[in-house]
Formats: C-alpha cells, sequence, structure tokens
C-alpha cells in the first residue's frame, strides 16, 4: 500500500492559524450545524404553509401548493443552490447583482435559503399527509361547533398533524443536516468542505474524512435521541399517533 | 555538439535497456508491463501545461513531455502496443489518484515542494514559477496587504492556496478565501466580480488574462507570495526504476534542442484553442535547468547561469 | 435583461452535453438502480432473516449510509474504490478504477441502503399467509422467496422504488465535485469555458425539471394502475 498512516494528524497544527485540523472540523462542524438549523426554520415557515394550502378546499391554493412541491422536488438540490448563487445576481440589474455578490457571508445565506427552500417542498408533503390522515371527523366537529376554516386548523387540525408527523420530519430534519454538504460547490466551507481541505493539506486522506464521518454520525445520534425527548413532551396522552 | 545528445541517449537507452533485462522489475514499470496499459493525468485548465482543446481533447506542454516519458518506458520495456489512457484530475486529486493507483503520472502544473515530497516523487522540473494574484485594473489593488479584508479566490488543494491561508494568518489580513475546484473556476470568480483578487502561479494567471474577453481590465501583482517554484512531473514515492526511466527521458528532451522546440510551441506560439500567444520567452533559471536538468524542490537551486 | 445573454451557447454544445454528459447520467441512473435494489433487497433479507448477527451487520450498514452525507460517501469511495479492489482481489498493488466505475460502486453502495428499507417495508407487508402456504406446499426458503413473496413485495413497492430512481437520477449530480463528467459537469464544464453561466445553469435546470416530472407523472400513472393486493 502506497499509503502513510497518520492519526495524530488532529492534533498538528493547520496552515490557516486557527489551531489544529481538530480544530478546523470542529469550526466546519459549528458551521454545518448553523446552516441546517437556518435552512430547517425556512422550511418548516414555507413548508406547513404549502401544506395547509394543499388541504384547503379552494382549488387555487391546492394547485399553487401542487406547482410550488413540483417545482423544487423535480429539480437536484445542486442545480438549485446554482441557480441562486451563479444565476440570480446576473439576472438582476447590475447594482443589486454585484452587491448580492459582494455579501460577505454569501455562501452561507444562499445555502440556508436553497436548502431551506428545497426541503420546504418535502415538509409541505409530509404536513399535507398529516393532515390528510387525520379522522374526516375532526374537521366535521370543527365546522360543526363553528370554528372557520383557519380557527379549525389552528386549534384542532395542525396541532394533531405536528404530532403524527413528527418522526418523519425528524429524518426531514436530518436530511437538511446531510445536505449542508453540497453547499461546498458554493465555497461553503462546512464540515465535509473542512475535511476535503484537511485532505488537501495534510495529504492524510482517511484520517480527513474519518473524523468527518464520526463527527456526522455524533450529530445524527444526538439528534435522534433530541427528537425523541420532544416526541415525549409533546405527546397527548391515549393519542395513538404516527408511528 | 548536435550529436552528443543522440549518443547520450543512444548509451542511456542500451545501458537501461540492460538493467531492465537484468532485474525483476518492480512498481509503476512492472504495473504497465503486466496490463499494458499506462494512465496519464491530465488538467482541465493548466494553460499551456495540461487543458482541454475544443474536442476536449486534452494537450498542453506537459502532455507534450509525458508522451516523451512515455515513449521511453515502451522502449525500455520493449513493448509493441502500449496503450495510453488519459484520467482527468484537479489540483486535489491528484495526489489520492497517484497513490492509490489511478493514475502512474501526472502531467500538468503541480508544484515540487519538500511538503509533496512526503507523499510523490517528481521528475526534472519542466518549468518555474512563483505564486502572484490577478485582479481587475479598476480594483486598484498592488500589494498583498491591499487585499486586506477582501474575497480572494484560489483553487484547492494547490500551493497558492495554502500560501494565501498562511500570509492571511501570519499578516492577519481577514481575507475571506473562495476556494474554487478548478483554476477557470478561480479567475472565473474575478471576473464575475464575486472575488476581488484570483491567487495562482503566475504563467497560469498570465494564461487566462490573456484568454479572457477583455485582458486589458485586468493586471497580475508584481508582489509574489513566494520564490518562483519549481513545476514537475509527479510519479509514485520509492519507485526507483521507474523514476529512473522518466529522468532520463526527461533529461534527454531537455538537453537536446527539442526541449526548446517545445517550449516555444507552446509558449512563444499560437495554441489551441483561441489561438493566443502568450508570447513568454524561456527565463534564465529554466534554459540554466534545461541544461542541467534538476528534480530539486528547493527554489534558490535555480539559478541563471 | 436577456438581450446580453448568448444562448446559442446551448446548440453548439448541445452534442457534447448529451451524447457525453447525459449518457453517463442516465447510465450511472440506470446501473445504479439495478445494483442497489439488487444488492438492497439482500440487505432486506439478511434484517429480517432469523439470524441476529446478520441483522446486526445490516442494520449498522443501513443507519451508517443513511447517516451520512452523500457528498461525503462520494469523496470516501473516489479515493477508496482502488484498495477495497486490491484487497478483494489480493493483488499486490491497488486497482485501477476509472471515475466511471468508483461512481457507480458508490452509488450502488449508498442507494442499497434506501432501497433496502423500502423492500424490507414491501416484505413485511405480504400477508402471513403467503409464506405459510409456501411451506406448507414444501417450498424451501429461497423458493419462498423467489417465487412468492419478493415479487409480490416488488410489485408493491415499484412506486416507491421508481421515486426514490428518480431521487438516485437527480444525486447523480452531486459527482460534480468531483470534476466528474455527467450532464451537469458537462453543462459546468461548457459554462466556465465560454463564461456563460446563466444560460447553461438555466439550461441544465430545465432539462433536469422536465426528465424529472415527466418520470413522476409516470410513476403516478403507474401508482393509479397497480393494486395493493393483499
Amino acid at each position: 500500500m502506497n499509503y502513510h498512516w497518520n492519526w495524530r494528524i488532529f492534533w498538528e497544527p493547520a496552515p490557516n492559524g486557527t489551531g489544529n485540523y481538530l480544530d478546523m472540523l470542529l469550526s466546519g462542524l459549528v458551521l454545518t450545524i448553523e446552516t441546517a438549523i437556518c435552512a430547517w426554520i425556512i422550511a418548516l415557515a414555507f413548508g406547513s404553509v404549502v401544506g395547509v394550502m394543499r388541504t384547503l378546499p379552494s382549488k387555487t391554493a391546492s394547485s399553487v401548493g401542487f406547482a410550488y412541491v413540483e417545482f423544487f422536488r423535480n429539480m437536484p438540490l445542486l442545480v438549485q443552490l446554482f441557480i441562486w448563487f451563479f444565476v440570480l445576481p446576473e439576472l438582476l440589474p447590475h447594482g443589486s447583482g454585484l452587491w448580492l455578490k459582494q455579501i460577505p457571508n454569501a455562501p452561507f445565506y444562499t445555502a440556508a435559503i436553497g436548502i431551506g427552500l428545497f426541503m420546504s417542498a418535502r415538509v409541505a408533503e409530509q404536513t399535507r399527509a398529516g393532515i390528510n390522515s387525520l379522522p374526516r371527523g375532526q374537521k366535521l366537529a370543527a365546522t360543526a361547533l363553528g370554528l372557520t376554516t383557519a380557527q379549525a386548523y389552528r386549534y384542532v387540525l395542525l396541532p394533531m398533524a405536528f404530532r403524527i408527523i413528527m418522526p418523519p420530519l425528524t429524518s426531514e430534519f436530518l436530511s437538511t443536516i446531510k445536505n449542508t454538504s453540497v453547499a461546498i460547490t458554493i465555497g461553503l466551507i462546512e464540515l465535509t468542505g473542512e475535511a476535503r481541505a484537511m485532505q488537501e493539506f495534510s495529504f492524510q486522506v482517511f484520517e480527513a474524512f474519518t473524523g468527518a464521518t464520526v463527527l456526522y454520525l455524533l450529530i445524527n445520534v444526538v439528534v435522534v435521541i433530541a427528537m425523541r425527548f420532544l416526541e415525549r413532551a409533546l405527546a397527548v396522552p391515549g393519542y395513538i399517533g404516527g408511528k | 555538439m548536435n550529436r552528443l545528445p543522440v549518443i547520450g541517449l543512444a548509451l542511456a537507452a542500451t545501458l537501461f535497456g540492460g538493467l531492465a533485462n537484468a532485474e525483476d522489475l518492480t512498481g509503476t514499470l512492472k504495473k504497465v508491463k503486466e496490463t499494458g496499459v499506462i494512465t496519464i493525468g491530465y488538467r482541465d485548465s493548466s494553460i499551456p501545461f495540461s487543458y482541454l482543446d475544443d474536442n476536449q481533447k486534452p494537450i498542453g506542454f506537459a502532455i507534450d513531455i509525458c508522451s516523451k516519458i512515455v515513449e521511453a518506458v515502451q522502449k525500455e520495456l520493449k513493448l509493441d502496443k502500449l496503450k495510453v489512457e488519459l484520467n482527468p484530475v484537479t489540483s486535489s486529486t491528484r495526489i489520492p489518484l497517484l497513490a492509490n493507483g489511478t493514475i502512474d503520472l501526472e502531467c500538468g502544473s503541480t508544484t515540487n515542494n519538500p511538503d509533496r515530497l512526503k507523499q510523490v516523487w517528481f521528475t526534472n522540473t519542466h518549468f518555474l514559477t512563483a505564486t502572484r494574484f490577478v485582479s481587475k485594473k479598476s480594483s486598484k489593488l498592488s500589494s498583498i496587504d491591499d487585499l486586506k479584508g477582501k474575497s480572494v479566490a484560489s483553487t484547492s488543494g494547490t500551493t497558492n492556496i495554502k500560501q494565501l491561508t498562511e500570509a492571511n494568518a501570519a499578516r492577519n489580513l481577514g481575507i475571506n478565501i473562495i476556494p474554487a475546484k478548478e483554476h477557470a473556476e478561480s479567475f472565473l470568480m474575478v471576473e464575475t466580480d464575486r472575488a476581488v483578487g484570483a491567487v495562482l502561479d503566475d504563467i497560469l494567471l498570465a494564461s487566462f488574462v490573456a484568454g479572457s474577453k477583455n485582458p486589458d481590465a485586468y493586471v497580475i501583482s508584481t508582489d509574489a507570495f513566494s520564490k518562483p517554484e519549481p513545476y514537475g512531473i509527479m510519479l509514485r514515492k520509492d519507485d526507483i526504476e521507474f523514476k529512473k526511466v522518466a529522468d532520463a527521458a526527461t533529461a534527454a528532451l531537455y538537453q537536446s534542442g527539442e526541449g526548446q522546440k517545445m517550449y516555444d510551441k507552446w509558449f512563444m506560439q499560437k495554441i489551441p484553442p483561441k489561438g493566443l500567444n502568450l508570447n513568454t520567452p524561456i527565463g534564465p533559471e529554466l534554459k540554466h535547468e534545461f541544461a542541467k536538468p534538476s528534480d530539486s524542490p528547493d527554489p534558490d537551486s535555480y539559478k541563471a547561469m | 435583461m436577456f438581450a446580453s445573454f448568448d444562448f446559442d451557447v446551448i446548440r453548439r454544445s448541445f452534442g457534447y452535453l448529451f451524447l457525453d454528459g447525459m449518457t453517463f447520467t442516465l447510465t450511472l441512473t440506470g446501473l445504479a438502480a439495478l445494483g442497489g435494489l439488487i444488492f438492497g433487497t439482500l440487505i432486506a433479507l439478511m434484517r429480517l432473516s432469523g439470524f441476529k448477527l446478520l441483522g446486526r451487520i445490516a442494520g449498522l450498514y443501513v443507519d451508517l449510509m443513511r447517516s451520512l452525507p452523500l457528498v461525503l460517501v462520494i469523496f470516501w469511495f473516489y479515493f477508496l474504490v482502488p484498495y477495497i479492489g486490491q484487497w478483494v482481489t489480493g493483488s499486490s498493488r491497488p486497482i485501477q478504477v476509472g471515475a466511471f466505475t468508483s461512481s457507480l460502486v458508490t452509488f450502488i453502495m449508498f442507494e442499497a441502503a434506501y432501497f433496502s428499507e423500502i423492500m424490507r417495508a414491501g416484505i413485511q407487508s405480504i400477508s402471513k399467509g403467503q409464506p405459510a402456504a409456501a411451506q406448507a406446499l414444501g417450498l424451501t426458503y429461497r423458493q419462498t422467496m423467489r417465487y412468492v413473496v419478493l415479487p409480490q413485495a416488488f410489485r408493491n413497492m415499484l412506486p416507491v422504488l421508481l421515486t426514490q430512481t428518480i431521487v438516485l437520477f437527480q444525486d447523480t449530480s452531486l459527482v460534480y465535485v468531483l470534476s466528474i463528467p455527467d450532464f451537469l459537469g458537462a453543462a459546468s464544464k461548457v459554462a466556465q469555458r465560454d463564461g456563460r453561466l446563466v444560460e447553461m445553469y438555466l439550461f441544465a435546470a430545465a432539462v433536469y425539471f422536465i426528465i424529472s416530472c415527466l418520470a413522476s407523472f409516470g410513476v403516478r400513472r403507474l401508482q393509479a394502475r397497480i393494486a395493493f393486493v393483499h
């Protein structure tokens, strides 16, 4: 084998002067988490609105929701990020385009918005599935009680729907975290990006990627446990909903 | 004077020919003899060393040099047919792909330095270049310190990005470094105003500026991040026999008039695909090195006559 | 706004984009889907078999692949496959693989984890009466799986499997990180060489969109025609 192992590489100083290689990976980890959380907030906000739209009786709302979901689901995430990052500034008037390109953390904002919108389509689908899985009687009873559609959704349907879809939403959140790695193509140096940089500076390919792998597994475990706590805290006693 | 290199080559061929018969082959020579295939790693956009022409075929100064090495290998192993495969590499994949056997020779614009010698070996130097940055004239940036607080692009996996990172930390410049996958992308960042500067080897910068839509808009800094450093063609570490063949082939090429002719073809004449002429005469240090080929990683060892 | 754009660049590079790029993408998608399905079914069977150890190993594999970003897995396999080849074939040096083979191995291994979960759900949804009847008829485990359970599971899960294949089709664009020439990579190369980012990326987006749209439309039609057999 031509490869020279060196597991002590993590404690050797990195050329960017911010400490050792382990610090490089950890700073990437922090950026991954920050991007994922921002993207997730956007995804939840837009996704739940669109998901609700798709279940409304109004035909226009339904079609708009459908178009939204199809638009974001049928293009690879990478292509979407490229459109936001490379194409959008060129389509705007020169001044705004230039401003967009020169924002100090452009990759971060682009990645958060791009990934957020991409995931919002999936959140929309989950929300729709959740609402549709509720017994029909719920909506009917709400109407019988004199609640408007908005009130029915707010007080009766959505609370239960969200509890039902918490397990799939957990896996969508994990997907969001994994999808942040795609942003290395637009210059966001998150965990995978830092692992790559570490590989390039130190030539220790396998050590670098093993470090990143371990950190991703760690995130997964933490998120799964956290979500389990959340599910238990929010569970409605006696209601057997979801998986 | 003209016949000496030919005699030298003939002598070398007989000597090395004898050597191959006398011992078992190891390393790359063994692999090539057994499989009948040698794989060359080429670059997308390292003009004029190794890049893709209009038909997506790799051409360039380093590619021509590697063809000479391949000829020497074929002669050395006495093969009737030697298939040459081409595999694209980037700055960040070239070393791992060489180590894991995907490519046997990396023909591009790779800097020979002591750090890399821990992982790979280089054959005789084929160029000398320093790290500089290119920017638009309108940005009015002349020294490295002018880059303070700005966004600067460079290609991942290069000595350039490493030198930029180190200078950034040492001089406390707070530069936002944008890593690009390939050299063309780094230059594109400056072209599209995403970065105010791109840090690369000055010869590569010269070729990008010359080939751009508006060459007069750009200026290459006189301030350099490093001394002129040597480019070498990479091969696997500890591959003594293969290195001998490669060294002999490149030495013969440089010392004969053919080396200079090859240089002129890529640096003093029009090159595909756009018919650019880089007009870069051979520097005195490189001329001296062609006469006395060396694979030293030390920039100070390359002096003019 | 569109006056300064040169959409002719698309026409000029059409051949390269589709003959080289799209062929790579579609071939990779097709072969990876097939390989992933076969390997994934094997993993699903391992998990559902009675042997605890096999089940554990399969479970760990699936969990590992599903926890890692595809980009990281692509990097891993690109550098690792030659060494794996060397270990598997016992040769004296790392096996030389090209970009396509390495990508294919990556996607088969990665997608197998997802396909295995789908097939596992499919197998578990078959009523217990089926394998019981098969056993009563004297069929071995192998024959039961091959002739009774798997065909039904496959048919029931076909829409989901096809949807996952569409996802795989889109995921192949990620080989971009290694400058491997798939459709997006080809579009990118043209874009950077000619400075036509807007035109090429919009075109690439449109192509992916149209293909995925048509494919998912096809899957929806298929879903309507396949009845869920209990």
